[in-house]
């Protein structure tokens, strides 16, 4: 079998080794459906809190580095809801060094299933939905609220840069998740890249210095879960005079951000059975 | 199983040739590095050899008891059998797989028990756990069914299945992870210290239902423990490491032998008295006011010491204390030329 085949074959037994561990998680949640009914509604109020932040921050002043609050609101939903979907999906992931300090790591590695997909299926949290909830709801707003001029490349841009960023911020997730192979307590990094990213790109590019704006562009391509394809769709000149074209990008981006992702978790998942520790 | 339970006779052919070599070890090695720090950004590197150049097989049916001190390299082996760790050097096959190459194919034909950690979802029941198998391992409804229900009453398992995992107790949850191993008819099961902090009663049922498992079904069982009883209970053959070499391979009454090893008798007199005499197989090691400590060879009865002793001295209690293994191998390491029959077939 070629490194092509046991790549799909892996995909594919990832796959389902995770559709059966998240069910059986859900089945197990939804058990308790006030707990979860409760669970699901603070979630709400605390990510919603979230966004009065930026309300507040609009009762100020009627601008933030040139974009309006219906603008921002775009921002904020785009970045939220894909950052919401690649949690959902695997934020456990981001467990893995206590796995690997506690040892809890060796049972799963003698189960007949990718490894990735039991820490990313490992306790999923449904509850997490809210957070996606939220974001939608805001997005649901600045599409109603912003006056863009609507072509069918725009509505289609939208759901497409929603499902790259959430690949965006899941390559992230698996990088953060791969390093605490080597470092097991790294996952404060970890936050530091995904929440910061997160919140960072709730805000315009503009009210950024340049060189920031230049990494999170070139070096962590963060820029294109919502920055790059908003300011198109927004009819704004593009980060950094990037082309026009680069608009399109975020999906070539997020297959482009895998590949690094999933190597770095090869390289950790081998150090660790080569040091066990 | 007659046949199996012999021990090494079985493993080797008059040539030395393997006959059915359910596992296999060449000359196997693993090497950690170890990084300490011994300043502000000054570290520095060591290797360290926890296995160092072991060979050994183990043919299909066999039931083996696999024991040394701590950081021997007990586990170290173990994990490697599983394909959790890769090895460093050397040839390593179970059913005639390469465990860190072909990981997943391999973990559908063994069952692995560690007594330290478990294998089952921790906050969810039981039987959540045995599902979620079911559908891992591709175990056909059937199987499964049948499995389950001869595996629930073997191990009394009917009562917790209900219960989530992390409110059973350790004896409980350890036979909840012997089932778990056991559901997908694995040819060969490891286990991690598989009795270690349980009591007197479930220990006794675990090794029952081990003896049973490799007489009616003919599993392999591979265990390490730090408990010579499970060994007495159910190994015909002992394999001791330290330092990640093989000290002794074969049968467990030999291992005394080799190791010279020693019982203790702890005797509470009525009062203070000078050292028992109990004649020229017993010898007092310790005194401590009424009590006393005698070594005898774990070889001889203890009959005939205590009826001496109890017909001479003033006894108000006593109890005979087994020698641990760290004791009897480092009596080996003591006395390394009179060891070994069957060791170092590399």
């Amino acid at each position: 079998m070629g490194e092509a085949g046991r790549v799909r074959d892996g995909l594919r037994e990832g796959w389902r080794a995770y559709r059966l561990i998240a069910g059986m998680w859900i089945r197990s949640t939804m058990a308790y459906r006030l707990s979860f009914a409760m669970a699901l509604v603070s979630g709400l109020l605390v990510t919603g809190l979230d966004f009065v932040a930026i309300l507040l921050m609009f009762s100020r002043v009627d601008a933030l580095g040139g974009y309006s609050l219906p603008e921002v609101a775009f921002l904020y939903g785009l970045s939220a809801t894909s950052f919401g979907i690649a949690d959902l999906v695997i934020g456990s992931a981001g467990r893995l060094g206590s796995r690997v300090r506690d040892g809890t790591l060796d049972t799963l590695l003698v189960r007949p299933a990718p490894v990735l997909a039991q820490v990313a299926a490992d306790r999923f949290a449904l509850h997490r939905v809210s957070r996606i909830t939220q974001g939608a709801l805001v997005l649901g707003y600045a599409l109603a609220a912003t006056d863009v001029d609507w072509t069918v490349v725009k509505v289609l841009l939208v759901p497409v840069t929603l499902v790259s960023g959430a690949v965006i911020f899941g390559a992230v997730l698996v990088a953060g998740a791969a390093f605490q192979f080597v470092a097991q307590d790294a996952a404060e990094v970890q936050s530091a890249f995904t929440y910061g990213g997160q919140t960072l790109l709730q805000y315009p590019p503009t009210v950024f210095g340049k060189e920031l704006v230049r990494a999170v562009t070139f070096v962590f391509p963060l820029a294109f879960v919502n920055w790059v394809p908003a300011a198109y769709v927004l009819g704004r000149p593009l980060p950094l005079d990037l082309p026009g074209w680069a608009a399109y990008a975020p999906p070539l981006v997020a297959l482009a951000c895998c590949a690094p992702a999933g190597l770095a978790w090869r390289a950790g998942l081998r150090s660790y059975r080569s040091t066990g520790s | 199983m007659g046949e199996a339970r012999e021990g090494s006779g079985v493993r080797e052919g008059s040539g030395g040739a393997v006959v059915d070599a359910f596992i296999e070890l060449d000359r196997v090695e693993k090497v950690f590095d170890v990084r300490r720090r011994t300043g502000f950004l000054r570290r520095e590197r060591r290797q360290v050899r926890a296995v160092d150049g072991l060979s050994f097989t183990v043919a299909r049916g066999e039931i083996v008891g696999y024991i040394g001190p701590n950081g021997a390299g007990k586990s170290t082996t173990i994990k490697m059998l599983t394909g959790i760790l890769t090895p460093s050097g050397g040839r390593l096959r179970v059913a005639g797989i390469d465990p860190a190459r072909e990981r997943t194919r391999l973990a559908h034909r063994i069952g692995v028990v560690f007594g330290q950690r478990t294998t089952l979802w921790w906050d969810l029941p039981l039987i959540d756990s045995y599902r979620l198998a079911h559908r891992m391992y591709r175990i056909p409804d059937a199987r499964y069914r049948e499995n389950l229900d001869r595996l629930v009453e073997l191990l009394d398992l009917e009562s917790l299945l209900e219960v989530p995992v992390r409110q059973l107790s350790l004896g409980q949850r350890m036979r909840g992870d012997i089932a778990a191993a056991l559901l997908h008819d694995p040819e060969v099961l490891y286990l991690d210290e598989p009795t270690i902090g349980l009591d007197v009663v479930s220990k006794a049922r675990v090794r029952e239902f081990l003896g049973e498992l490799n007489t009616e079904r003919g599993t392999t069982v591979l265990l390490t423990t730090h408990d010579l009883q499970d060994i007495e209970r159910l190994c015909s053959r002992v394999m001791v490491i330290d330092h990640g070499r093989m000290m002794y391979d074969g049968p467990l009454a030999g291992l005394h032998e080799a190791g010279e090893s020693e019982r203790t008798l702890v005797v509470d007199l009525e009062r203070e008295l000078p050292p028992i005499e109990a004649g020229p197989a017993a010898r007092v090691v310790r005194v401590e006011g009424p009590r006393q400590w005698l070594a005898f060879p774990a070889s001889q009865s203890a009959a005939p010491l205590v009826a001496r002793i109890a017909a001479e001295y003033p006894l108000v209690d006593l109890s005979v204390r087994e020698p641990d293994i760290e004791t009897v191998i480092g009596r080996m390491y003591a006395d390394k030329e009179t060891v070994v029959p069957g060791a170092g077939n590399s």
